[in-house]
């Protein structure tokens, strides 16, 4: 499989990344010798192999049903670019 | 008089707690070093009054008799770490002012147990290269030259690269690091230092800046195999915040030091003794195996059928894991925005997002993406789940016939900055024999093996089974005994 500039310009608002016309047209080629390598991977036989999901044995835990923090407002907000009446802010975005 | 910068964590704590120094001389005595190494761009924060403020801790509890296991002992820190009122960043510019209102657990593991911070390190954005180039804040330069008038500056290795050029620099005894495709190992053979990833799990992610989660694990990086062995028993240790973290004791691994190999097997895996091996490290590999023997090891050939695959595979995961956890840089919560006149919200994250994040960064997020995409997530990311689970199977396979693993670190030594920054490929590659075992989550260290003919250090790589560091920290120090690696680069800087 290979990407044309189309897609990788797909790709990029998919990952909410503005790229310029000149950055998507630098990344085609780049993206396809990348693919082009990893599709080395087909020719592996993998009949009857599960992907792996845990890569060593490990069981999700569960724990008391209890509140374990909270009245970190300020905390959480401390780094927020923007932050009014203790809330994050953004954009407006109805209008 | 001793020349304090000059001792490793194990002879600091020791002397410390002697009375032959206070930890006040040492700090002052790192932080020195630090300042005047500026020309090495291994920090991105210095923070001299922190390792004083823990220094004269240190030299309370001694009076009182209340010494913990690093008292003393001042340590350099990943700028993966989260340090609670201190910039933290990741060498990226999304990252740049943030100061984290929380303590990584790997890092409040230290400070609990007497070390002091004397900054924090310089890396590869977002752990992503492994040359140290993607860093926002400058390439770190590595301390060693090839000499002979040749003075290109030298990659210090990746992604730890300020942790390795800082320890080989004599700026810090020791270091933190992380590993997620050789972040550790890479580094310390390029400067001739000991690193190790420790078992997937061993060390809490909580509070470190995530890459890949299942693949993403802290370690020690020092100068030689009993610091890294002080520095994992201070930041292993169960987690209940984070999820993947193993609950299991911490074993004591420097009491365990033991280089007597007798009834030990060390297996060789000929899929790595790859066509074109470069002929300085594949010496230094044969040295390894004649130091292991002499040690009382036996060595048998093991085989890894499916390692041409592992960097693929890597490739795939590693992205599509980056994909998603980076996400979260949206210029909302912290970090840079970047909000465009009249732009909209889906405008602010995009812009945001293409400001923030480097080339590298957006190469892999955008590889990440294309192959977690509707009609590709099989065909990829299903595919190289599986590819590693195979290699999984291969280790565990030659684990039966032998107790460790030992294979070169890096295909060569230390390469110029700039000599692979133009094919993401070429740079990839160098991670060929680091990446197989951080896909199959098990603990790996790299140790100085010896130097090229143009006097530059390589490292060789002992993996273990799954929960064994001892077992790598025990042939690591047979071969440290050997070796005799007493190398270090001259100042220039």
């Amino acid at each position: 499989m290979s990407v044309d500039l189309t897609t990788v310009k797909k790709i990029a608002s998919l990952a909410r990344l503005a790229v310029s016309e000149d950055e998507a047209e630098a990344l085609v080629p780049e993206l396809n010798g990348i693919l082009h390598w990893v599709e080395q991977l087909e020719e592996v036989d993998v009949a009857g192999i599960e992907p792996m999901t845990a890569v060593i044995p490990n069981t999700l835990r569960l724990r008391e049903d209890v509140v374990t923090d909270g009245d970190v407002r300020d905390k959480v907000l401390a780094n927020a670019p923007q932050a009014e009446h203790g809330f994050f802010t953004v954009p407006k975005v109805i209008e | 008089m001793t020349n304090l910068t000059d001792l490793t964590v194990a002879q600091i704590r020791d002397g410390f707690r002697a009375g032959d120094f206070s930890a006040r001389d040492v700090a002052e005595a790192f932080n020195a070093n630090v300042a005047a190494a500026r020309a090495l761009n291994a920090f991105i924060v210095e923070t001299p009054e922190a390792a004083l403020a823990a220094a004269d801790r240190a030299d309370k509890d001694r009076a009182a008799g209340t010494l913990k296991p690093l008292s003393g002992v001042p340590i350099g820190m990943k700028d993966l770490f989260c340090t609670q009122g201190v910039q933290t960043t990741a060498a990226s510019h999304m990252l740049e002012g943030f100061r984290p209102t929380y303590e990584s657990t790997v890092s409040q593991k230290l400070w609990d147990a007497g070390a002091g911070m004397l900054g924090k390190l310089n890396l590869d954005q977002f752990a992503m290269g492994s040359s140290n180039e993607t860093s926002y804040f400058g390439n770190v330069i590595s301390p060693w030259r090839r000499g002979n008038g040749d003075n290109a500056p030298l990659a210090p290795g990746g992604s730890s690269g300020g942790s390795s050029a800082a320890i080989a620099a004599r700026l810090c005894p020791a270091a933190t690091g992380t590993d997620t495709g050789g972040s550790i190992r890479q580094p310390a053979a390029f400067t001739g230092i000991s690193g190790i990833k420790p078992t997937y799990g061993r060390c809490s992610r909580w509070g470190i800046i995530a890459f890949a989660s299942s693949l993403d694990q802290a370690g020690p990086m020092a100068r030689d195999v009993r610091d890294c062995a002080i520095m994992l028993e201070a930041m292993a240790g169960f987690d209940p915040k984070d999820s993947t973290s193993l609950d299991m004791a911490v074993p004591q691994w420097e009491a365990g030091l033991s280089s007597n190999l007798k009834g030990k097997k060390v297996g060789i895996p000929k899929e790595y003794r790859v066509d074109g091996l470069d002929a300085d490290v594949a010496r230094v590999w044969d040295d390894g195996i004649a130091w292991l023997k002499d040690a009382g090891a036996e060595i048998v050939e093991v085989s890894l059928p499916h390692s041409k695959y592992a960097l693929p595979a890597y490739y795939i995961i590693a992205p599509a894991e980056a994909s998603s956890n980076l996400a979260r840089y949206d210029g909302v919560r912290y970090g840079l925005r970047d909000l465009p006149e009249g732009a909209n919200l889906q405008d602010m994250y995009a812009a945001t997002r293409a400001a923030g994040f480097g080339p590298e960064v957006k190469r892999r997020i955008i590889i990440g993406t294309y192959v977690l995409s509707a009609g590709f997530y099989d065909a990829y990311y299903t595919q190289a789940q599986k590819v590693r689970a195979l290699i999984a199977r291969d280790f565990a396979r030659a684990f039966e016939a032998c107790d460790v693993i030992l294979a070169p670190t890096a295909p060569s030594a230390a390469f110029a900055l700039g000599d692979k920054s133009a094919d993401p490929l070429s740079m990839y590659l160098n991670d060929v024999f680091a990446v197989p075992a951080s896909l199959a989550g098990l603990p790996a260290m790299s140790v100085p093996g010896g130097l090229t003919q143009g006097g530059l250090p390589l490292g060789l790589q002992i993996i273990g089974p799954a929960f064994d560091e001892q077992a790598v920290l025990n042939a690591g120090l047979a071969i440290e005994e050997r070796a005799g690696f007493t190398a270090r680069p001259e100042q220039w800087w």
